[in-house]
């Protein structure tokens, strides 16, 4: 048999039909649904008479639009168009019976956070849902990816996805990582090092001492973000680290069930002289704590360098640096430490996870934050929420002047309220810094959690190891 | 979905490079439970100022390229989020065809979801039809899916590729639940055996 990569194996495990062309119907054993992209869907399937194929494997949370301040409880927080959105999943989970976690359920949270936590996302699998981050999911060993409304309302119809194989793409991070950097440090250096259409056509398995040193928090950052890397997936092969993670969570398979699984978990790898389309290393030693500069996640540099100048480009992308560096109203030549910050946000699908609480509140410890910044802290998940609160984490970030929030997308998106204003500068631990992403005209720095916690102890962009 | 065979029309020209979906269409439209109607608020944040006013130097806000069916684009376009109301905000507004050196894969697909058509050229291409492009309303350029070609006006050609598979449901404006439901057998066969290869599933 000719050696495989990970992809080619969980791929090869899930065609239900393959045409002449090559033209797949992949079969899916996740499909995660929110309230955002699937009104739609659900809608078509009403109007074709249709039912959901498979509704023991599809799982609904609202997780985009909730509020996440404490009263929310009462719908007169959520806007009118919120609410109906809300209400519209709530209708289609009970009508077509779909697993379901409501806004009143402690589990309830980003769904990409939900879905590990539960146990639903399994190594081997098949996940996909109607949101680019859902390559999350491929730190366990599962092809994961996002999909349109349109395929939503297919999986929902038939449990399968038309799809051609993708290339494969090895992204190595070799040795062991230096004080400071993180996961979100090696996942933007990525980016930056390939740009953001670097994986378009790809499916990136991310390997490497590295990335075998990384808990699961860190793999599931790491893979969160292979879509702005422009990849279709992101896939960390499974180990001893993931069998413990998914080992008694709700919906894992128990007893004789988790020994087969198991036995079949241990083949997911990839075979030694597999094939590769393209390979990417980079040395973690050489891995700084990075922040972006600009308005795409490409634009990555060390917290130590300063804001570039358009010169330093070529092409298409000469343009688009005048325009991020006046929509980040930023000087070239300016030392990135020396930027201010209005505003910081801890959470997101990224790094709303506890480890992401731990780190930040490791740099906060007995600390306040700067006068005049804002703060806040949204969990990932209900459960991630309450476990920080049991370890103490909670009272550091209040005691340090940050806002305890309920579990929601936030804003890393700001379709809630939680958004920032016009001009205002965001040391961010989310994922995206288009222009508007976090509100109109907003700016936003990503990073990761302990740079955001030290940013906002500093009220600039600061270099976490000097906190250290 | 609408067929898509042959087009002739307007092409606004949009240089910027990594147009993301965020720029497509602002979040503040998702909250919608329908697909219609978001022509309006495409590229809302760069189309309109924060009261709503047209900001005049936004290319579709300029009179040449108002009626504009095709976006000549840059690089890596439609990249970031999934939603899938960046296309159906392109297509209300009356564009059915991005032309650009590269797509993001999600925005890609949904593309061939709500009957448009995203071609891919080379960068020697894309700039010949972006300087196209840039002449205005009295340059039509012609889109030929069944002959995989964009001719400028002019009368340059360039060929393109498609997916075959896609191109045929393209020219057919075909329904993909309803082609995969006619081989409802093959998954059910399929679900049997994973069942039975993978019961923890």
């Amino acid at each position: 048999m000719s050696p495989k990569t990970l992809y080619d194996k969980i791929w090869d495990a899930h065609v239900a039909h393959e045409a002449e062309d090559g033209t797949c119907l992949l079969y899916i054993d996740r499909h995660l649904v929110h309230e955002v992209t699937s009104p739609q869907a659900f809608e078509g399937l009403r109007m074709a008479g249709r039912k959901v194929h498979a509704p023991d494997k599809t799982i609904a949370v609202p997780d985009h639009n909730v509020p996440t301040t404490l009263d929310r409880a009462n719908a007169a927080t959520m806007t009118e168009d919120s609410r109906i959105q809300v209400e519209a999943l709530d209708k289609n989970a009970k009508d077509f019976g779909v697993h379901y976690y409501p806004v009143s359920d402690i589990r309830q949270g980003i769904v990409h956070i939900v879905g590990p936590e539960q146990g639903w996302t399994l190594p081997g699998m098949t996940v996909v849902c109607g949101d680019s981050h859902t390559a999350t999911h491929g730190a366990f060993g599962a092809l994961a990816h996002g999909i349109g409304t349109s395929e939503v309302e297919h999986v929902l119809a038939t449990q399968t996805l038309i799809q051609k194989k993708s290339k494969n793409m090895k992204v190595e991070i070799t040795g062991k990582l230096r004080p400071g950097v993180t996961a979100k440090d090696i996942t933007l250096s990525v980016i930056g090092a390939t740009g953001t259409a670097g994986g378009t056509g790809y499916v990136i398995e991310y390997c490497g001492e590295a990335i075998r040193d990384l808990s699961m928090e860190g793999r599931m950052t790491v893979c969160n973000m292979a879509i702005e890397g422009g990849a279709r997936a992101g896939l960390i092969a499974p180990d001893e680290k993931t069998f413990a993670y998914c080992m008694g969570k709700p919906h894992a398979p128990k007893g004789a069930q988790w020994e087969a699984a198991l036995a079949w978990w241990k083949t997911l790898f990839s075979d030694e002289d597999a094939h590769w389309d393209k390979v990417i290393t980079l040395k973690g030693e050489d891995i700084a704590p990075v922040v972006t500069w600009g308005t795409s996640p490409e634009d990555v540099l060390p917290i130590t360098a300063t804001v570039p100048s358009p010169a330093d480009f070529t092409g298409g992308k000469v343009g688009a640096a005048e325009r991020s560096l006046e929509y980040m109203g930023l000087k070239p030549g300016t030392p990135l430490q020396d930027v201010t910050i209005d505003a910081v946000f801890i959470g997101s699908c990224t790094n709303g996870r506890i480890e992401d609480l731990r780190a930040a509140a490791a740099v906060l410890k007995g600390k306040k934050i700067k006068d005049g910044v804002r703060a806040m802290v949204v969990p990932g998940s209900g459960l991630v929420r309450a476990q920080a609160e049991e370890e103490g984490l909670a009272d550091i970030f209040k005691e340090a002047g940050f806002e305890w929030r309920l579990a929601g997308c936030s804003m890393c998106l700001a379709m809630n309220p939680d958004q920032l204003a016009p001009g205002e500068r965001c040391a961010s631990t989310s994922n995206r810094n288009f222009e508007g992403r976090q509100g109109y005209k907003g700016r936003t720095h990503l990073m990761s959690p302990a740079m955001a916690a030290a940013a906002a102890v500093t009220g600039k962009l600061t270099d976490v190891r000097e906190l250290m | 979905m609408d067929k898509f065979e042959k087009l002739t029309g307007i092409a606004a020209p949009m240089p910027l490079v990594n147009i993301d979906t965020d720029m497509i269409i602002p979040k503040q439209f998702l909250k919608t439970i329908k697909r219609s109607g978001l022509g309006v608020n495409l590229f809302d944040e760069m189309r309109y100022d924060r009261d709503g006013k047209e900001n005049p130097d936004f290319v579709l806000n300029k009179p040449q390229y108002r009626e504009a069916q095709i976006i000549v684009a840059g690089d890596n376009f439609g990249c970031g989020s999934s939603r899938e109301h960046a296309p159906w905000a392109i297509k209300d507004f009356g564009i059915s065809c991005v032309i650009s050196t590269s797509f993001a894969d999600i925005f890609f697909n949904n593309c061939f979801k709500n009957g448009i058509l995203p071609i891919v050229l080379p960068k020697e291409a894309v700039d010949v039809l972006m300087k196209d492009a840039e002449k205005g309303a009295n340059a039509r350029m012609t889109v030929d899916l069944p002959a995989q070609t964009v001719t400028t006006s002019d009368g340059e050609v360039f060929h393109f590729e498609v997916d075959s598979f896609k191109k045929h449901c393209l020219l057919n404006g075909l329904d993909d639940i309803g082609l995969t439901l006619e081989k409802a057998a093959s998954i059910d066969a399929f679900e049997a055996k994973a069942a039975a290869a993978r019961p923890w599933v």
